[in-house]
């Protein structure tokens, strides 16, 4: 009892009047009997060494306040980061919901406990396809990358074929994922080339990749450079021709003005759900979606768990249980189609409250307000002496600045910017050295005029043309 | 004394929810969102004109229509009907370590110092986030006694394949890639450590439980081959009994040139008491968003953080958090990684509530949890054995640790009353519907409580009287807990269609598509 004086407000029989109550009743006198199964060599010994504890709350907030400070976040400096994690306006109503305490600490209840849960579920992958033009979302993956890696599981078991061919235009990132994640499904990855002065698909590269053996071609719309691929349906037509899946990347905040993929051919859909009303908690805020048209054999290829709708048996309400549950490895272990666990669930509540608000009209909005900023933003960069823009495809939020004139690298360039409160686009030197200097800039709804401009007339001075 | 325990004549909020989808009113808006400043729209023009004609949307999408406070409310009511475990004594969900989520970490989760971070950011930004995750990787090698920690794993699953994966690249960094295709598992580990080696591509084994509940060592020597790639094992399993043979296990795969991988996603009643590095384990993982109290969501975001040997370290994904002693750095420069698993940082956010949960409690604080779970778990025991109904499987006098598998198969056979039914009954009570046990059901009519260190004696003991009013229930008027619940969100309804195709509808649009093809038969 001697060591356990202390007692802590999260553990209410840490009380030692009441812990020893407890003992009694369970006939030891001491918890170590508890603990006599355990052979002695393999128990800790001399305790965990660990920190002194903060015991009181104050202590404790204070100390990790003065950890948190020495962040400098988004909010401090202005940013122009993309690349797979965004910061546009979260709506209040999506935090008040993200932060119900009986949403944020529910688990593994089902119909009869958490009904409300199953329900936002069901209305977050009704309102997905509906975005997408598709039939079919299964609950939140991970992030963009898993359900990216696992739409080409999918189609490599619908195909029986084990080869992927994949636009070049992806993250890198994305890219070693698919690596580790597919095989032995997928034995194949290869990517498809991007035209250097469009930034469109090469589609003379693809048809001449496109054998018998390809299970799909993935693409992402916009693509991860940020141009709008114009060439989808073809894409679309080639692949289906040779009898391949189109499978189709998205981020959902474009596809209120932008074509949904579902309209141009795509048989799998995924994206990334971060940009719908989560914050980026640095990149804490991903989550992922696989969406799907109403074929059997595709909806049975999802290794994710699906809330169908019923009726209750007697009454008026709707009931929300798990479907088609023999597919998921909770119940077929080593014989499901891939593992399944815990991923993003609280996120994929907040992608339902988002589009909720934003409905057709708020979609369409902002995809219209991030359109002409951002094309504002690379209209002021393109004249500033020394950048250039390489494609010349459009793009929707997200374009590439080259700095190779300004005989600066774009690291440099970036350190120089942090001196003018400015987060510089994503340095893409390292991923796509055939890019020279470039990074990708990242423009949406949350950047003023003023912004933009003060963006410019900081990289005027800093890219080293304007004497100062 | 013990107190009286008053049954609560709980009555679960019964909202008779519409779908959003059909709650819509043309033209409300839910928000209004910013728009291009004039001096943007002169110089840019119309949006449509800056998209190719043939990528522009031509229908808008099909999404409700509502202005804010019909949706607030909406959600609000959903949220209602949902029992989280801030809201209930959440005892029932065993092998999930259901536990308080200090609101104090909640809050500082939500500082815009975290949730406004880009993780792209210049590292020099970032060093606060990076200080608390290289703390925290400092506390997990300690408390597992392993070398490096990786917290990119997205869940507890996802870290048992990232450990599948260095198995993997282990053994194909060494030449036997292709020999050592087999992974060895036990039927009451989590399925995921049966699922996770199908999925990248290993023979699975799986080892049955002997009469004490516990898989054989001669089971596994006969297991064990040049072929084995690995074992993934939990201790306890969902029994709660411990397995004092491990080491020998553990011996036994690594002589046969295997590596041994100890699935900790739920550790709460040996911390501080038992750890990897003692029984020799190469791997091993602990769910943040169980045993270090960062709260579920719903089923995620959560974290996986899984520690590795020296040995197994250039294999970790990436990135790494260094340190030089003045900075704090990603390390991408790691040519030996798996690569990656899981988006930029992982969840930093739930690395940040776990350090602020181990700061809060210190070495002996972890041991408190501990000694407090089991403590909880037994004292429950106490009371449960007493039940009419319920049996302990593999019970040979041993002592069971944080949490027990338990079987209603007498009150089954008695009554007709099913552990399934039992589960619907609870929400009377105001309870979560406890966790059976993931399948086969090798145990009968199972269900697994788990009473964490967060439950007081309070709790338990009304936890178990709910218990004790079912078993009472079922043997006086059995069709009462079949036709439960009686107070819960919503009545009894059949399930069976849902593993149907042709009958299930997972959104509104097959839904739709459902009800006119009803009606259609209905009409022929």
């Amino acid at each position: 009892m001697e060591k356990n004086k202390i007692v802590y407000p999260y553990i209410p029989n840490s009380v030692p009047k009441i812990r020893e109550q407890m003992l009694a009743k369970i006939g030891v006198e001491d918890v170590e009997v508890l603990y006599s199964a355990i052979p002695e060599s393999l128990r800790i010994k001399n305790g965990l060494q660990l920190p002194e504890p903060l015991l009181s709350e104050y202590e404790l907030k204070r100390h990790v306040e003065e950890l948190l400070k020495k962040n400098i976040s988004c909010d401090d400096y202005l940013s122009f980061l993309g690349g797979g994690c965004w910061q546009h306006y979260v709506p209040a109503v999506c935090d008040e919901i993200a932060n119900r305490a009986e949403f944020l600490t529910a688990y593994g209840g089902e119909t009869y406990s958490d009904l409300g849960k199953y329900q936002v579920i069901f209305e977050y992958a009704s309102m997905l396809t509906e975005l997408l033009e598709m039939d079919v979302v299964g609950v939140p993956t991970f992030d963009w990358l898993a359900a990216a890696s696992t739409s080409l599981r999918m189609a490599a078991r619908i195909t029986d074929r084990s080869k992927v061919l994949v636009s070049q235009a992806i993250s890198r990132e994305k890219l070693l994922h698919m690596h580790n994640y597919c095989p032995p499904e997928v034995t194949s990855i290869e990517t498809i080339a991007h035209n250097p002065k469009t930034g469109l698909l090469e589609l003379a590269d693809l048809k001449n990749k496109l054998t018998a053996d390809v299970a799909a071609v993935y693409i992402e719309n916009p693509g991860f450079l940020g141009t709008i691929e114009t060439q989808a349906a073809e894409i679309a037509k080639l692949a289906h021709t040779n009898e391949s899946l189109f499978i189709v990347g998205v981020n959902p905040i474009s596809l209120g003005i932008l074509a949904p993929p579902g309209s141009y051919g795509a048989d799998i859909v995924c994206g990334e759900g971060q940009s719908l009303g989560v914050r980026m908690n640095g990149g804490g805020g991903l989550t992922g979606f696989i969406a799907v048209k109403d074929v059997d054999e595709h909806v049975g290829e999802l290794p994710t768990l699906l809330i169908s709708i019923t009726e209750e048996e007697e009454g008026t309400g709707f009931g929300f249980v798990q479907a088609r549950g023999e597919r998921t490895s909770y119940a077929a272990r080593e014989f499901a189609r891939e593992f399944i666990g815990t991923t993003t669930g609280l996120w994929g509540l907040v992608n339902a409250v988002y589009l909720a608000l934003m409905g057709p009209e708020g979609m369409r909005e902002i995809g219209e307000t991030i359109l002409q900023k951002s094309h504002y933003a690379k209209k002021l960069l393109a004249a500033v002496p020394g950048l250039q823009i390489p494609f010349s495809a459009g793009h929707f939020n997200e374009f590439v600045v080259n700095f190779d004139q300004t005989g600066k690298k774009v690291s440099e360039i970036n350190k120089s910017l942090l001196g003018y409160k400015i987060f510089g686009g994503y340095d893409l030197s390292k991923d796509y050295p055939q890019l020279g200097q470039s990074a990708l800039y990242a423009v949406n709804e949350t950047h003023s005029v003023q912004d933009i401009h003060r963006l410019s007339e900081a990289l005027k001075e800093v890219a080293g043309w304007t004497k100062r | 004394m013990d107190k009286e325990v008053r049954l609560r004549n709980y009555h679960a909020h019964k909202w008779d929810e519409p779908l959003l989808m059909e709650m819509s009113c043309e033209g409300q808006r839910g928000i209004l969102v910013p728009r291009a400043e004039a001096e943007i729209r002169q110089a840019i023009g119309d949006a449509e004109s800056l998209v190719p004609a043939e990528m522009l949307r031509k229908e808008p999408p099909d999404l409700p229509q509502l202005a804010q406070p019909q949706i607030l409310r909406h959600f609000l009511h959903l949220s209602q009907m949902t029992l989280g475990t801030d809201v209930n004594i959440d005892i029932g969900l065993g092998t999930c370590t259901m536990k308080y989520s200090p609101k104090i970490n909640e809050y500082l989760a939500r500082s815009p110092k975290l949730t406004e971070l880009h993780p792209l950011q210049d590292v020099d930004t970032l060093q606060g986030i990076l200080e608390i995750i290289y703390r925290t990787e400092e506390f997990i090698k300690e408390i597992s006694g392993l070398d490096r920690v990786s917290f990119q794993p997205g869940s507890g699953s996802q870290a048992v394949f990232t450990a599948v994966s260095i198995v993997r690249a282990y053994h194909t960094a060494r030449g036997e890639g292709e020999q050592r295709n087999e992974i060895i598992t036990t039927m009451f580990s989590h399925p995921c450590n049966a699922a996770t080696p199908a999925t990248a591509g290993f023979e699975v084994i799986t080892l049955m439980p002997e009469e004490n509940g516990l898989p054989s060592i001669e089971a596994l020597r006969e297991a064990v081959s040049e072929r084995t790639a690995a074992i993934l094992i939990t201790n306890p399993e969902d029994t709660g009994i411990y397995n004092a043979g491990i080491k020998a296990i553990v011996d036994l795969v690594h002589q046969a040139g295997g590596l041994c991988f100890y699935d900790q996603a739920n550790a709460n009643g040996v911390l501080g008491k038992v750890r990897a590095l003692e029984a020799g384990f190469d791997m091993c993982h602990f769910n943040l968003h169980k045993t270090f109290s960062a709260p579920h969501g719903s089923l995620g975001p959560a974290t996986g953080a899984l520690a590795v040997t020296k040995e197994l370290e250039k294999f970790l994904p990436l990135p790494l958090v260094v340190y030089d002693g003045h900075r704090y750095d990603l390390d991408y420069n790691r040519p030996h990684s798996i690569g990656k698993v899981k988006g930029f940082l992982g969840n930093p956010q739930l690395v940040l509530r776990t350090y602020a949960w181990i700061m809060s409690l210190g070495g002996a604080g972890l041991e408190s949890v501990a000694e407090t779970a089991v403590i909880n778990n037994n004292y429950l025991d106490q009371q449960l054995m007493g039940i009419p109904g319920i049996v302990k499987p593999y019970h040979q006098g041993e002592i069971r640790l944080d949490q027990i598998r338990y079987s209603w198969q007498k009150l089954s056979e008695d009554t007709g009353v099913g552990t399934e039914d039992v589960e619907r009954r609870m929400t009377d009570f105001g309870l979560q519907g406890y966790w059976t046990s993931h399948f086969p059901w090798i145990v009968d009519e199972p269900f697994t409580p788990e009473p964490t260190e967060s439950y007081s004696k309070d709790d338990i003991d009304y936890w178990a009287a709910v218990m004790k009013q079912i078993s009472k229930e079922a043997y006086a008027d059995p069709e009462k807990v079949r036709q439960a619940p009686h107070r819960g969100p919503i009545g009894r309804i059949d399930e069976t269609p849902m593993m149907d195709a042709a009958r299930s509808a997972v959104t509104y649009r097959q839904y739709k598509k459902l009800k006119e093809r009803a009606e259609a038969e209905n009409n022929g």
